[in-house]
This record gives C-alpha cells, structure tokens and sequence, in this order.
C-alpha cells in the first residue's frame, strides 16, 4: 500500500530525507510531496560562498536528475505550507491547496537573526542565507567601497570574503572581544583576527552597533564607541533563529529557545510529525550544523519504513574550515568548560599558529581543543575526543597523523563525523569488501565525502588493514610512475632499455614501456619512433594514427581552436574523396578520416602536411584539443577573444605527451558554450580577464572543472596553465586523467592551488622553464616521419609484399559512405603448433 | 619445410614486430632483444583483424609476449597460447634467420 509523506522545506536536510528514503524504500511503499519555497531545488548551503567565488547554482545543485524525474517524488517549488490540520490530517499550502498526509516531516531550516538596531530595514541591509541573498548583494556592491558584516562568528567572516571577493573593502563588528567566540577561544581569536586582518579585512570586537543610518538607503553605520563607518552595503550575520512558525498554527509544542520541540526520534508532540534539521529542538537543543541534521534525516527515514527506532545518536559539533586562506578547527569541549579540564596551549606567533588542547583533570583524557593557522592535526584528534591519549600531546599536534598511527584510535571511534562513519565501519568494508583505496572507501561507507577532512586519516587506516599501497608500475618495475619520472629526470637516462637495466628486471611489457616512452617524450628525448622508441609505443603513437575496430585508422589533423579555412576543409573533402574515406566531425571540433591503411597513411600525411597541417596527436595520451566557442569577434554576448586565447593554448602545448589525454576548451563568456568545465583544464572569460578551471572530464565518470584561480590576465593565465600541465605530467599515475589524480592528492584543489598558484614546494619557476623547453622544441611528428625513410618502411602491410592490400579489411557501405564490414568469430580454424612441427 | 624469404634481418629492429604474408597466410613476425625470432599469426583472435604484429614486445615472468594492440591480450610468443584466455591460441610458424635474411616455414 502506497501512503504519502509531506515534507516541508526542500532544503539540505529534507533532501536528504528524500534521497535516503528513496534509496531504501524498494517497494515504493511511500509517496513523497516535498513543498520548497524557494524558487529552486535543494542547494548545498554549507559551500554558498561559493557562488561569488566561479560556481554556478546549477554547480551547487543537490537535486539529481533521477530524483527530479522520480515518479515517486513531487517537488513543488514556489510553494509554502501556511497550515497543518491535524485533524484531518492536511498541510495546506500558499496555493491554496490542502494536501493530505500519512506522515509529515517539517524540515524548514532556520532564518537569519536580523538584531533590532535603528535603521536594519534599510535598503543595502541584507542577509547571508540564500542564492537569491546572493544575487540582492552582488547587485548592490561597489567595488572599492567599504562594506560591513555584523556578526565575526563562522557565517560571519565567511559574509566578509563575499564582500571582499566582489572588490568591497569589508568590516566585520563583533560584540564578543574575539572573532568567532563559538568555537575558538581567547588565543585563537587573537592569531586568527591578526591572519586575517592581514587579508585586509578591519576587524572591530567588542563592539556593539548603535544604528544603521540613512534615510531609505543605508548611508552609514555608528558603533557604541561613536565609530561612523560609511558604507552602502551591511550584511547581518548575528546568528539564525528556528523557523517555527508552523508550531503555532498546528499546536505543535515549541522549545524554551524556539524549534520544534522533538524527541530523539525527531518526534513532535503531534503523532505522525516529525522535524529534522535546524528547525527541530532535540531534547529542547537546536543544531546549526547540516552533519546533525543528516542524521535525523536518516533516522526518520528508517523509522518511516519500520527499519528501526532512529534515535538521534547526539551531534559532533567539531568543525574544521578554511575561512579566507586560514586554516580553524574546533573541536569536542573547545572552551575547557568539563570539570577540572586541564588545557596544553602551543603557540607560535611567527609562523601564525595556534593549538590549544583540552585534557581531562589528570591529563589522560583528550576532551577537545582548538587549532588555528594549521589545522592539519584535526583528523587525528577529532576521532580521539574522550579518549585516552596515545600520545604525549606534543606529538598529536604533529602534522596530518604523522605523530600517531591509526592503530591508536579505538575501533568505535567516529573517523568520518561529517557521515558518522567509524572506524570499524571502514575497517570491516576494507576487508570485507576487498577495498584498495580511498574511492573505494568513499563508494562504500560515504566516509569521505563531505567536508574531506577525514580523508588522510582514511589512508592510514587502508594501511592498517594491510593493503599494500604498492605503487609498483607492473612486474617489470617497483617504482610508480611519478618515480620513474624523476628517476629519467634526475639522471638523464634517454632509453628504455637502460632504465630497465638499471632499475628493473626482465624486458618490459605493454604497460610500463608506454609509460616510459610517455615520460621520455615529456622529457623530450627526440621523436617517438625514434631508434628503440618506436617499439615502446602503442600501436596508435606507433602509426601516427588512431587505430579502428577492424585495424584500419583514423586520420586527425590538428586545427587550432576548430578554426579552419575553405581551403584546408576543401583538401579534407579531396583527400577523404580520394582515398574513399569515412569522415565525420568530432566532438573536439576537428574533422576526422576513417578507414586509412597503414601503407596509406604516409600518402594521406604527405598530402596533409603539403597543404599546412599537422598531426592533431588525437592518437596520443597528449593535449588533443583546445576547443572554443567564437567569442568576442562574433558572439553578442562575447567579453574576451576565446577564439584567439583557445588558439594560442593548443599550439603552446600541441605534442605534450601525458600521463592521459588531455582536453580544454576557451568559452567567451559565463554561458560557457565551448563546454570548458568538463575538460582537463577550461578557461572562461570574465569581464576582467579569465577564470581557469582544472580537473573536469566527461567519460565514465564525469566531474566538472573547478574553480583554480578567477580573474587572470593572459599572461598569469599561461604561467598557471603550464605549471598546472607540469606538474599533472610529473605526478600522476599511468592512465590517470587529472580529474582522478585530483581527487587522489592529499589535500585536493587546495593543496594544487598552493602548489601552482602559491608555489608553495617553490617549483613554479622549474614547471614553467620545463613547458617552455618542451615549446621550444616542438616539430610535427608527421613531417618527422615523412622525411626518413627508416621510419617509413614500417608503413606497410606486409614487408615482403608492401602494396597488397590485408585481405581481412572489408568494407560495407552505409549513409553513402564505409563502415567496416562484418568479421566472423571465431577466426577459420587456424593451424596450430602440433600440425606445422 | 616449405622455406619462405620474408626479409632482411635489419629491417625488424629488436623487441619488434612486422607483418608478412605467406601463402595467403597473414603471419606477425618478431625479433626480441636477445635476437630470437618469433612467428605467429597475424589475426587477433578476439577481432579478427589482421594486428598482431603491431603490440608490443614484452615478457611475462620471463616467457617472451606480445600483446594485442585491440583489446590487450598478451600472448606467449612461443606457444601461441593466449596468458589471458586458456580458449585462445595464436598459430605458430617456425621462424629461422639464414645469413642475414628471414624465413618462415608454413604448410
Ligand atoms: C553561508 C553558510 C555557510 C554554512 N557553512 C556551514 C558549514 O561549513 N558546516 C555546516 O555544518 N553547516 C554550515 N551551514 C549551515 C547549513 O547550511 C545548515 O545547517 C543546513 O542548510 C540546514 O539544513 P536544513 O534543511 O535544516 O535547512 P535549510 O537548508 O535552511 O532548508 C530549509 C528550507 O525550507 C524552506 N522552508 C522554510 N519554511 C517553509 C515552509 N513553510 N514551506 C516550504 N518551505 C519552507 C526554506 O526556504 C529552505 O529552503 C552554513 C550555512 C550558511 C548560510
Ligand atoms: S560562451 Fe559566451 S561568448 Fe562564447 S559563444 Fe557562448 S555566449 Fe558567446
Ligand atoms: S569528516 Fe567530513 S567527510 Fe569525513
């Protein structure tokens, strides 16, 4: 029997409500109606800001298209629930409809707490809560000019870089004598405050508001201290109340501070209404965090399919952040308030750190702590919170777990709290399910992939359970690819069989000796069919060509941000004419030419290079295409000439051999019609210059692009590409495309953007004089070929009879043009050893 | 035997591989680093194209191989046998170098 569920509130908790009943009710055993009332489905609130920092509200989406297409799910949007009849069990709804329920799960957030100073209903106060919020504060800022934040607390300073990021000069006043007084304390509040007054943010603490002032619109702001800050633009930030005013008009009970008073099952007073999320008052407590909120949503789930009792296991408020470049954790009893709490304080005002650990009365308990400037100790001592320390404390603060192992965490402790994942939860689906790396931990437990701060922690544990991270390239080598890469680089060895010989056993296969020939290439150690080289290629960088289905291959020459001429399209149209064939657009905007024999692809080439192109490398792992849409020259929508900049890009890095294939696009503007974010790196203009995104990619697995650095002029926009492209080639693995060896390095976009855009290791000056060695020394592998006759003889179908055609290519014909025809498997019996000798 | 002169010893380099036909017969031929010849077929059992010659080199714990540039079966190159598949098998032709020319035998 289908029954209906009503949720109120389409936001991050009731989505997850939605999407965890809808994963376990195999039986369709209930219908959802979720009632939203803003205009759009659920969004990731948590990364808001980074809307004003290159994401779209498309990118921050939570809402699958599976979901939106489920028959089971209606989602009405616009709409708000304006009554509940428990009587007769409807929620009736601004549409002036009434809508009958089995169950109700009221999930309506909170609403920013606006405090009642003169003037807060000016025009150019806003809040900090909503896409919509967004937009009402982009539109009103002014670059240049000064904008105040009220409110220093996690939301606050987060209001602050929106406000710098769109060019303000921002102020934050907090009444508390520190900056973000809920989680840090005294000392951390100090280093913190002089991190980010550094960013050139003013900072005034205890400091309290008097009015806002102007007449319609906001002119000024005036602190208690007589303070006059001029500004056209405050944001309120002073905290978030519990929207509950449903409570009233259904009789449901509230708690002391606001919410809807629930059980730890979420249960309201009323049978058959649950509340989750920062609307619901657990045991009279509200939680602003989305991770407690998650768990109620997964508890009411299970209680509405009789799965379970659900209760609320009781919420980890620890949070680690990067507000503004800084790193701040805070964690279990931050402010020492348990009894007899003992607190270790390390502080170093050089360097901008703080840590602060609290100890129970003897020292043996771990009971929270705060950690600012760096923060990486954090996956090793959440995890220990009420717990004996393995460690003196000394040595946990040591960075990212190197002063303990995860052998030290007990088998119950919380790794992943953001998805309330243990330790043994991971452990037993390590083992049990056979996992070998972190994606595989993240598919399986969820722990992971949220706020990813548990993800170092996460290989420790693989380690523990004994997988052997062997890194080891195939049975021919130990190393991994990014060592035998420094290997060649350092010694300057130039062939495969002396770097086997020196470093490996037996003679190689068809992994490592690609591989090598990758990195030798990279390197530039002359053209790959080189003496010794050629045999280390794939068939398709053996033939200059991609190879088919049926061992013919196909023809792609280069054409430079799909720009081409009548001319060049017209030798295409000969060419293909000629040698009969099958030719069709590719998606990386180039033409391609299907069907070539090997002895016809010198002919073709000669004819090709002859009329000015060159190889398109689409038979490489190496940059393939630089599309672009037509940007400024043409398009009315234009700001920047992607056509030009596309261009410019493809011929800079036209014949980088790579550990994969490499893609880009250039688009003209933020309607992004050269599909840039789902390439290898993507660049799209701005009013001010060129935002570059990495590690996007189609395929199997798509992933979008994301935001390295915003507003480039051409020049930093090359010197990141080729430090971002260097260092791709230098580290990652074989057959990894920089989408998955992005996500596989130890602290993700962040730890690149400090690489390449910070130059943190200081090798940002070795990858750019690395890429221009390789520009520099850039020839078309075609023309190579063509002009040596040792290269030339291996274009053939057979040696001992180099023009008879292989009498197993035959072609049908389709659309007017060849396809390859059809083979019979198996092969006509084939004579074996046993009969020949 | 049947002897065939297939070609000159230098033109297939070491750990490489051409394509030859014999008697209509498309066979890949191979010569590896320490100078031994190989001969079998030419056509990828799993696609049936005519590509064999056209992998790559290699050895798996010592047994000299070539791997298929289709799919990536490697095959021993002096059994024929597919290592990846028990039902596979290349057909295998004797292979000699005399003076500095080779030649293949096929029925
Ligand atoms: C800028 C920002 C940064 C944050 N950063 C973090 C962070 O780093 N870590 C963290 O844990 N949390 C963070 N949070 C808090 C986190 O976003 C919230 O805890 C989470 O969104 C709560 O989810 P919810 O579903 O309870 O409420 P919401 O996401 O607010 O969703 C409630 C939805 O219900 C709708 N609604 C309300 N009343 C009705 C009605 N009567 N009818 C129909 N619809 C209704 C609202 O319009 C809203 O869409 C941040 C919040 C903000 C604003
Ligand atoms: S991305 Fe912008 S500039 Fe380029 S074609 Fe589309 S609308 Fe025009
Ligand atoms: S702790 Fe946030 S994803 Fe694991």
């Amino acid at each position: 029997m289908t029954r209906t569920l009503v949720v109120v509130g389409h936001g991050m908790v009731g989505h997850r409500l939605v999407e965890t009943l809808r994963e376990r009710d195999a039986d369709n055993t209930w219908r959802i109606v979720v009632l939203g009332e803003e205009p759009r489905a659920a969004y990731d609130r948590v990364a808001l800001s980074s809307y004003l920092d290159g994401k779209s509200a498309e990118d921050l989406s939570l809402a699958s298209h599976e979901l939106l297409d489920d028959p089971m799910v209606d989602l009405r949007l616009n709409t708000a629930a304006t009554g509940i009849d428990r009587t007769a069990r409807t929620v009736s709804t601004s549409d002036g409809s009434g809508l009958p329920y089995d169950a109700l799960v009221l999930a309506t957030g909170s609403r920013p707490f606006v405090p009642p100073v003169p003037g807060h209903d000016l025009d150019g106060c806003f809040v900090y809560r909503t896409i919509e919020d967004l937009d009402d504060i982009r539109a009103a800022a002014t670059e240049g000019e000064p904008g105040v934040v009220i409110g220093g607390g996690l939301l606050g300073l987060e209001a602050a870089n929106a406000l710098r990021l769109l060019g303000m000069r921002a102020h934050v006043v907090e009444m508390a004598p520190r900056l973000m007084p809920l989680q840090v304390d005294e000392g951390g509040g100090q280093v913190l405050s002089r991190l980010v007054g550094d960013l050139g943010l003013t900072i005034h603490c205890g400091a309290a508001t008097k009015s806002i002032d102007g007449e319609d619109r906001v002119r000024s702001v005036t602190l208690a201290d007589g303070t006059v800050i001029d500004t056209g633009v405050v944001v309120f930030s002073a905290g978030v109340r519990p929207r509950d005013e449903l409570a009233q008009l259904a009789g449901l009970e509230r708690a002391e501070r606001g919410g809807f008073l629930v059980d730890e099952g979420c249960r309201t007073s009323a049978e058959n209404i649950w509340a989750i999320g920062e609307c619901a008052a657990v045991d009279g407590r509200c939680y602003g965090l989305v991770a407690p909120g998650y768990s109620m949503a997964e508890g009411v789930a299970e209680q509405l399919l009789s799965l379970g009792e659900g209760a609320f296991p009781g919420a980890d408020l620890s949070t680690k952040l990067k507000l503004l470049g800084v790193d701040v954790a805070s964690f279990g009893d931050a402010h020492g308030q348990t009894e007899g709490a003992l607190e270790v304080v390390y502080a170093n005002n050089a360097a901008g750190t703080y840590a602060k650990l609290v100890l129970s009365d003897d020292a043996r308990i771990l009971l929270g702590g705060v950690l600012v400037g760096d923060a990486s100790a954090y996956s090793v001592l959440r995890p220990l919170i009420d717990r004996e320390l393995p460690a003196p404390p000394e040595q946990l603060l040591l960075p990212a777990g190197s002063g303990i192992d995860a052998g030290a965490l007990p088998a119950d402790a919380t790794v992943c709290s953001c998805n309330n994942v243990s330790k043994e939860d991971i452990t037993t689906a390590i083992t049990g399910q056979g996992l070998t790396d972190v994606p595989g931990i993240k598919g399986c437990t969820k722990a992971g992939t949220s706020c990813g701060s548990c993800v170092p922690m996460l290989k420790n544990l693989l380690a523990e359970c004994g997988v052997s991270t062997s890194k080891a390239l195939c049975e021919h080598f130990p190393q991994s690819r990014t060592e035998l890469f420094e290997i060649v680089q350092a010694t300057g060895i130039g062939s495969f069989s002396e770097l086997i010989g020196k470093h490996g056993t037996g003679r190689g296969c068809d992994i490592c000796k690609p591989a090598v020939a990758s990195i030798l290439a990279s390197l530039g150690h002359g053209h790959i069919l080189d003496g010794e080289q050629a045999g280390l290629q794939d068939t398709n960088d053996r033939f200059l060509a991609n190879m088919q289905r049926n061992g013919t291959y196909s023809v792609v020459p280069r054409v430079p941000g799909g720009e081409i001429t009548p001319e060049k399209l017209i030798v295409l149209g000969e060419l293909a004419k000629e040698f009969g064939l099958y030719t069709k657009i590719t998606g990386g905007q180039r033409i391609d030419l299907f069907g070539a024999r090997v002895e016809q692809l010198p002919l073709i080439w000669r004819r090709l290079v002859d009329a000015g192109f060159e190889s398109g490398h689409a038979y490489g792992k190496a940059l393939r295409t630089v599309k672009s849409c037509v940007g400024n020259d043409w398009c009315r929508y234009g700001v920047q000439d992607s056509v030009s900049m596309a261009i410019r890009l493809e011929l800079r890095y036209r014949g980088l051999r790579a550990p994969h294939k490499i893609k880009a696009g250039v688009s003209g503007c933020a309607r992004e019609c050269a599909e840039a974010r789902g390439k290898d790196f993507g660049v799209i203009a701005t009013d001010k210059g060129w935002n570059l995104y990495v590690g996007g990619n189609g395929g199997f697995t798509p992933r979008h692009a994301e935001l390295l650095a915003a507003d480039l002029d051409d020049e930093q926009l090359i010197s990141l590409v080729d430090r971002f492209l260097m260092f791709y080639v230098r580290t990652a693995d074989r057959l990894q495309r920089t989408s998955a060896w992005l996500e596989s390095l130890d602290g993700g976009l962040d730890h690149l953007r400090e690489v390449v855009v910070e130059d943190s290791l200081g090798i940002g000056a070795e990858l750019e004089a690395t890429m221009q060695h390789h520009v520099d020394n850039y020839s078309d592998e075609w023309a190579g070929v063509l002009a040596d006759p040792g290269k030339l003889a291996h274009f053939v179908s057979f040696v001992n009879a180099p023009d008879a055609p292989d009498p197993a290519i035959r072609f049908v014909q389709e659309r007017g043009q060849i396809r390859p025809g059809p083979v019979s498997l198996p092969m006509p019996a084939i004579p074996n050893q046993e009969v020949l000798t | 035997m049947n002897w065939q002169q297939i070609c000159e010893l230098d033109l297939l380099p070491p750990e490489y591989g051409l394509p030859a036909l014999i008697r209509n017969h498309p066979v890949a031929l191979f010569r590896t680093r320490d100078d031994e010849l190989f001969a079998v077929g030419n056509v990828d059992p799993f696609c049936g194209a005519g590509v064999m010659s056209r992998g790559i080199v290699g050895d798996r714990d010592g047994e000299p191989t070539v791997a298929s540039p289709m799919l990536k079966q490697v095959f021993s190159l002096r059994t024929g046998q597919c290592l990846d598949d028990p039902d596979a098998r290349l057909p295998v032709y004797p292979v000699r170098r005399r003076a500095d020319v080779v030649e293949v035998a096929v029925p």
